[in-house]
């Protein structure tokens, strides 16, 4: 499928400046969504998933800057956009679930309003018919009594219901592409079974592509089509879900695969990943940031990463990764 | 093997009042006191043993009085009803204040889910670890120093870490110091409450391998609260299933999991997301939880969200019932029951 892509971010990086130091969180950032196509974004915690979700969306911290790439969405370079610009973009084209619903949504409105305030600013919904389809919004993401709940504030709520409510404001403008940053972290595992659910069967109505953060290698797995596997403000690697899962090719996505307790028989089976994430503060540090915990670390990690592999859809940052298998290597040449 | 902790019919149920403002509080001076107010049944007669040297699973959404009923056999609150042995000693009928300074309450400790809330902000990992030994060991001095650092190493916790304090420590780090403090007073039953909840996947691996082999080392029984079922399958032997307040399943947790009984537990099971796997037909829960408040003895909890709830459901509570080695409350549990040849 050669689409036009919904977003492709090309190198980004970004700086955070810090009392002890710039942190350099993200270097070199570069993937794809296409339309319609759900992509993971995997990795640790400080592996910068969040702050590429961030960036893109243009609500990084003050502290943090941009200093490299483009991300762009329908011919417009949201890196480099003006605030009104943004402004129009997002909730519009571009819309994010956040982690924490309770706290992402306005303690002080009635959900109902929130969600008509999104379709009187971005869906052309004339103000007097906002509410009722704001009611129509909370009864499609599967809100029981929707009339009644449309009145309702936040802290009235359980948190899968709040979470319900801000997939209701995300989609409520129809947007191109969403993003879901951990969305169901902190939910119960029958509860976040339905809202993944519910924004994968949305996504797929509505042809949306949706670019889904998470440290959950397996929900990952299950959900998407790709996963772009991050550590240190890397892209180690970026593959199909069922290439990535069965034959990773990086030596840190075979390690984060071997440490994911679903795949191991008994606890003895479950490998730990030696050492931590490196310092981003250091100027010393390796072009290759997972060389220092690597068990495959060659000469070659000296030089600047490649990015490459077996084929233009899997793509490996190593210089010495884990062999291809014969299946896929097979696929890859007659491609 | 001997029975550790014996917990029969306990019962934890939580007044709710009628809401703020005068009138109800005047209402409520006037109609009986808090026993005539409705009652959320966090915790509705649970039974269930732990042996010496066993690992037992807790597992069920939030909501299901999972940490009510820890924090009742812990006996940092107390119970509305039933009894709590641990070896010989009843303790149910001790109020959880005077608890806290009983010479029994060494035996059993806790680690909470995030040390970085638990420990107190202003105590140096030092601190936090020898607070236990200082109340209920009385250990001061050398003793308490070496006592200290001998539960750290045994932790993995480098000992230059133990002046900091929690903020200045990583996740599996400060994981570490709750654990050697819970095991500090070497207790018998160490209670853990989704110890491994706020890690990553690489530090959760290490923590848990730190468990189990302190569990072959130390030779504590424990209670395993957690909602990730692949967890709880790695390092249980036996599992608990809870929902609303209720038992719903128990038995060996490879079988549990393996072939659930109950409907609530292939829910729970099919909801595990896997990476080999894709998401498509499941089974899917629909509706909501029915509420906890003063619920109607008769019908099933579960009955509303059940896929296979019939009006059998709404006449007749299920009751526990044993299946060789498992226990399971549902009318239809037979059903799933697979199949000996």
């Amino acid at each position: 499928m050669a689409a036009t892509p919904a977003l492709s971010v090309e190198g980004l990086s970004v700086e955070f400046r810090t009392r002890s130091g710039i942190v350099r969180a993200l270097d070199n950032v570069s993937f794809s969504v296409d339309k319609g196509e759900t992509i993971a974004l995997v990795g640790e915690s400080g592996s910068g998933k969040s702050v590429t979700a961030y960036a893109v969306m243009g609500i990084l911290d003050p502290a943090g800057k941009v200093t490299a790439g483009r991300a762009m969405l329908d011919g417009l370079d949201l890196l480099h956009a003006s605030p009104s610009q943004l402004a129009d973009v997002r909730g519009r084209k571009i819309a994010m679930i956040f982690q924490n619903p309770r706290t992402a949504l306005n303690p002080i409105r009635p959900v109902g309003q929130q969600i008509a305030d999104v379709l009187i600013r971005h869906g052309n919904v004339p103000r007097k018919e906002a509410p009722a389809q704001a009611v129509e919004m909370l009864r499609s993401v599967g809100i029981t009594d929707p009339a009644r709940r449309a009145k309702a504030y936040p802290f009235e709520m359980s948190g899968g219901m709040c979470q319900r409510v801000m997939i209701g404001i995300a989609l409520a403008a129809k947007p191109w592409l969403l993003i879901a940053d951990e969305p169901t972290t902190g939910l119960d595992v029958t509860t976040q079974a339905v809202i993944m659910d519910l924004v994968n069967d949305l996504a797929s109505q509505m042809g949306m592509a949706t670019i889904f953060i998470t440290h959950d290698l397996a929900l990952a797995g299950q959900r998407s089509s790709r996963i772009v596997v991050m550590h240190a403000g890397h892209v180690v690697e970026n593959a199909p879900t069922r290439e990535l899962s069965t034959n990773p090719r990086h030596p840190y996505t075979a390690e984060l695969i071997a440490a994911t307790p679903d795949s191991a028989a008994s606890l003895d089976e479950l490998a730990s990943i030696p050492g931590s994430l490196p310092d981003l503060r250091r100027t010393d540090l390796p072009p290759c940031r997972y060389s220092e915990r690597c068990p495959r670390k060659i000469d070659a990690c000296a030089q600047p990463l490649p990015y490459a592999g077996g084929s233009i859809s899997h793509i490996v940052a190593c210089w010495n990764p884990l062999p291809a298998s014969s299946e896929f290597e097979a696929k890859a040449s007659a491609a | 093997m001997t029975t550790l902790l014996d917990v029969a019919d306990v019962s934890k149920l939580f007044p709710v009042g009628g809401g703020p403002g005068f009138f109800t509080r005047f209402k409520r001076r006037f109609s009986g006191g808090p026993e005539a107010l409705p009652k959320v049944h966090a915790v509705d007669d649970v039974s269930f043993t732990i042996e010496k040297g066993e690992t037992v699973g807790l597992v069920g959404e939030s909501g299901c009085g999972k940490s009510t009923l820890v924090r009742a056999l812990t006996r940092l609150i107390d119970v509305s009803d039933g009894t709590i042995k641990l070896g010989e000693r009843e303790l149910s009928r001790k109020a959880a204040r005077v608890f806290a300074r009983d010479r029994d309450r060494a035996r059993i400790q806790m680690v909470f889910q995030d040390a970085g809330e638990s420990v107190n902000p202003r105590f140096t990992a030092f601190d936090a670890i020898a607070d236990p030994l200082r109340r209920l060991r009385k250990l001061r001095g050398n003793a308490l120093t070496w006592q200290v650092e001998t539960v750290a190493r045994q932790c993995g916790l480098p000992l230059q870490l133990l002046t900091r304090f929690p903020h200045q420590l990583s996740g599996g780090q400060r994981a570490r110091v709750g654990i050697a403090r819970a095991i500090a007073v070497n207790p018998e039953l160490l209670v853990l409450d989704e110890p491994t909840a706020a890690l990553d996947v690489s530090v959760q691996v290490v923590i848990l391998q730190l468990l189990q082999q302190l569990k072959k080392e130390i030779g504590m029984s424990y209670l395993f609260v957690s909602h990730d079922l692949s967890v709880v399958r790695l390092l249980c032997d036996r599992v608990l299933v809870m929902y609303l307040g209720k038992v719903v399943e128990s038995g060996p947790a490879k079988e549990v999991f393996d072939h659930p009984l109950h409907p609530y537990t292939r829910a729970l099971v099919a909801a595990v997301p896997r990476l080999h796997e894709n998401a498509g037909e499941r089974l899917r829960l629909t509706g909501e939880p029915r509420s906890p408040i003063d619920p109607d003895p008769k019908v099933c909890r579960f009955y509303g969200r059940c896929p296979r709830g019939t009006d059998a459901c709404t006449t007749a509570m299920p009751a526990l019932r044993s299946f060789g080695s498992r226990r399971v409350a549902c009318h239809f549990a037979e059903e799933f029951l697979p199949q000996r040849t």
